[in-house]
């Protein structure tokens, strides 16, 4: 097998996919429907997987639909992301216990071995995706701090691409440059094809990824196939749902601090924290010390957050972003603003989640594109 | 890359291992400084040596089952066998600190943060505007200059309390200002009887002091509204915003960048600050609810 050598997996085969991950003692995570939506679990068989669905989006909208085929990967993105795996909404970083009844006198802190360190296999991470764990390992495991329960789980973890075949109405990765195919940063990818028989065109990124496909039955991958899968991707990408103009974007919510349109965005912002949960790149977390009655036994808990809190920017005597204007364009000049400066690309990857999920509808790309023609209209005011 | 950033990258950075995971640490003395301020004198329980830090650099200090919070460290970063905090109760986890005894035990994570630019101030004046418990964070700075005093110019401290007994380390600062290679001035909010000193907020101070503006280092830490204007003053005065220091203050939960709580515009204060070069933090400095 040659490197970036492309193959076929009928898909009445992919089973031997799951298999082989599993024989190699991988926890299998994939797209499943839970609740009227796509959720990513444990997936044990194919027929977990949401074969002939599809999902419609829009702003504050989210249904799934029946297809006319019997696609396994015909939607785009649901509520969840990985990031849910690779840093678990709440986690135990140690237990301390007090040695003399009570005070504060001496007391043991233990750091929290997980009883079980699951490797995990991702399948069916999107292109969008595979940036916001590249972003997340930019954030988790710097150069001078590295979260090593995160280090360790995403070492470990084994993840299957599968390329957008087509975009969703609230879908904007060619904007940001992350989709819609794989480019790296991943073990194996698959393309899904369903014209004439069902199959899949399957490319190793790694060497794990190559030995794992060197145990499933495929065949080389005839030009016509491996045209065709390139000119779905060709097909989606000029079909996004979204746009958001990149350029001068940073410098231009940098001057936009003292807009008046952040006002009307707060009139219609709940400050509900949806859009930073659903986030695949938002990271902020908190942390919680808790006690038992008897005050021996102490906890730290660190659980997931958002900037969309009260508390969240609380010093002694009050919140410094006490309304919600300021917290919403804390949110958004971090993603597309500052974390240019933090990590050197931008914190949006053009999931589309925020506008799906946000129960007022608002879109990020809507609220760039309106800052952007205030300020040109300002500027050319007499 | 800046003077500033270079000193950054000479940074002696935590430990190795789990930066999340407090390490044990003994109370040896608690010194009442004022009615609501003490500094706790402390030495690692376990691990020998303390962790060399930079002056202006923080710890989070952990007390058993209440929380952790940022607390600069206060002490001398030169002579360093026992690691000193000055922390004023306020509020759940620093009253909890501040009830600790000798013999008591702490976590901690650190040293992290940006130091003030000691090395930048060689042969320069300084000027350092305190207000508040904003001085403990300073006193390590002011330990190195006097230390190395010959590297340096003129050295002024202007400082500013809310009243006489809000004074922090005043037997210290008369011992300083007996030495006369340094200026110290000390001015309160509100006076009260005994009190014959000067009232009135920090900045009426900095007429007096002498300094060559352009020649000039200023640290300043203290409430955000006291250093808007100090920074205005200066300003005033021709010291350029690249020569003049000053240390932000927010929310925090972890010192590693991990829990996003401590941003500032472009900035994490976590790592790259608490101390930035005015320049840097301009457009965003006094802004509302940034
Ligand atoms: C870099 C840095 C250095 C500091 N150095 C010192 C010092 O040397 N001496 C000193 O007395 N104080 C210092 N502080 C302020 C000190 O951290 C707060 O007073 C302390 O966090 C208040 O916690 P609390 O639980 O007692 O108060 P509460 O009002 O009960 O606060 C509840 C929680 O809110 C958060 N919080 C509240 N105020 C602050 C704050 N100002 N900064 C960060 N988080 C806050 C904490 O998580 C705290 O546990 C420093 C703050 C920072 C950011
Ligand atoms: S900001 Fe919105 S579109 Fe961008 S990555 Fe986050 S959820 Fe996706
Ligand atoms: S933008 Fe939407 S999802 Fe985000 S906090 Fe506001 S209402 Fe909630």
């Amino acid at each position: 097998m040659e490197a970036g050598e492309q193959f076929i997996l009928e898909a009445a085969r992919l089973g031997e996919l799951l298999s082989a991950l599993a024989h190699q003692g991988y926890e299998v995570i994939g797209p499943s429907i839970r609740d009227g939506a796509i959720v990513y679990e444990p997936v044990h068989t194919v027929d977990d997987l949401p074969r002939g669905w599809t999902d419609e989006q829009g702003p504050g909208y989210y249904r799934l639909r029946r297809r006319d085929d019997d696609a396994l990967f015909g939607f785009n993105v649901g509520p969840h992301s990985w990031k849910k795996f690779l840093y678990p909404a709440s986690h135990r970083l140690f237990t301390a216990t007090c040695q003399q009844n009570g005070t504060q006198g001496a007391f043991r802190i233990v750091e929290e071995v997980p009883s079980r360190q699951p490797r995990y296999a991702f399948l069916g991470v999107r292109a969008c995706e595979l940036h916001a764990i590249a972003i997340l390992d930019k954030v988790l495991a710097s150069p001078n701090y590295t979260d090593p329960d995160y280090k360790r789980l995403r070492e470990s973890t084994f993840l299957v691409a599968v390329n957008c075949t087509q975009a969703g109405a609230t879908c904007f990765c060619a904007s940001m440059g992350t989709g819609p195919g794989a480019d790296s940063g991943y073990d194996l990818v698959l393309t899904e094809l369903l014209e004439g028989s069902h199959r899949f065109v399957v490319r190793a990124g790694s060497s794990r990824g190559a030995d794992v496909l060197a145990a499933l039955t495929t065949r080389v991958a005839s030009a016509e196939e491996r045209e065709l899968a390139s000119s779905q991707l060709d097909h989606a990408a000029a079909h996004m749902g979204r746009q958001l103009d990149t350029g001068g974007l940073q410098a231009l919510l940098y001057r936009s601090y003292d807009h008046p349109h952040w006002e009307a965005i707060a009139q219609r912002c709940l400050s509900c924290a949806n859009c930073t949960l659903v986030c695949p790149t938002c990271f902020c977390t908190t942390i919680e010390d808790v006690t038992d009655l008897s005050g021996d036994h102490a906890e730290r808990w660190r659980r997931w957050d958002s900037c969309f809190t009260t508390a969240f920017s609380y010093l002694h005597g009050g919140s410094v972003r006490s309304s919600t204007k300021a917290r919403y364009r804390q949110w958004m000049v971090h993603k597309l603003a500052a974390w240019i400066d933090q990590f050197d690309e931008s914190g949006c990857v053009g999931c589309g989640r925020c506008i799906a999920w946000c129960p007022a509808g608002i879109d990020i790309t809507a609220e760039a594109r309106a800052l952007r023609e205030a300020q040109a209209a300002g500027a050319h005011a007499p | 890359m800046t003077a500033h950033a270079i000193e950054l990258a000479a940074n002696p950075r935590a430990p190795a291992g789990n930066p999340m995971l407090p390490v044990p640490y003994r109370v040896e003395r608690v010194r009442r400084e004022t009615y609501d301020t003490f500094t706790l004198e402390m030495v690692p329980a376990q691990a020998p040596g303390l962790a060399a830090f930079l002056p202006g650099q923080f710890n989070m200090l952990y007390a058993f089952g209440a929380g952790e919070v940022p607390i600069s460290i206060s002490g001398d970063p030169n002579d360093c066998p026992i690691l000193l905090h000055t922390i004023r109760a306020v509020g759940a986890v620093t009253k909890a600190l501040c009830a600790l005894k000798r013999g008591d035990m702490i976590g901690l994570r650190g040293p992290f943060g940006s130091g003030w630019p000691v090395k930048q101030a060689v042969d320069q004046d300084v000027v350092i505007l305190a207000g508040g418990i904003g001085l403990a964070p300073l006193r390590p700075a002011l330990y190195h200059l006097l230390h190395d005093r010959r590297k340096y110019r003129r050295i002024s401290l202007l400082y500013g309390a809310r009243t006489p007994e809000d004074i922090l380390y005043l037997r210290e600062l008369e011992r300083w200002r007996g030495q006369f290679d340094l200026e110290i001035d000390v001015t309160v909010d509100r006076g009260g009887a005994g009190w014959r000193g000067n009232v009135g907020v920090v900045t009426t101070l900095l007429p007096r002091a002498t300094f060559d503006p352009a020649g000039t280092i200023a640290m300043l830490c203290g409430p955000e509204v006291m250093m808007r204007f100090c920074v205005l003053d200066l300003r005033k005065c021709g010291v350029p915003p690249q020569r003049i220091f000053v240390s932000v203050e927010r929310n925090m939960q972890c010192g590693t960048g991990f829990c996003g709580h401590c941003q500032y515009g472009p900035a994490f204060i976590c790592k790259d600050g608490p101390v930035f070069s005015f320049d840097r933090v301009e457009p965003i400095f006094g802004k509302a609810e940034v």
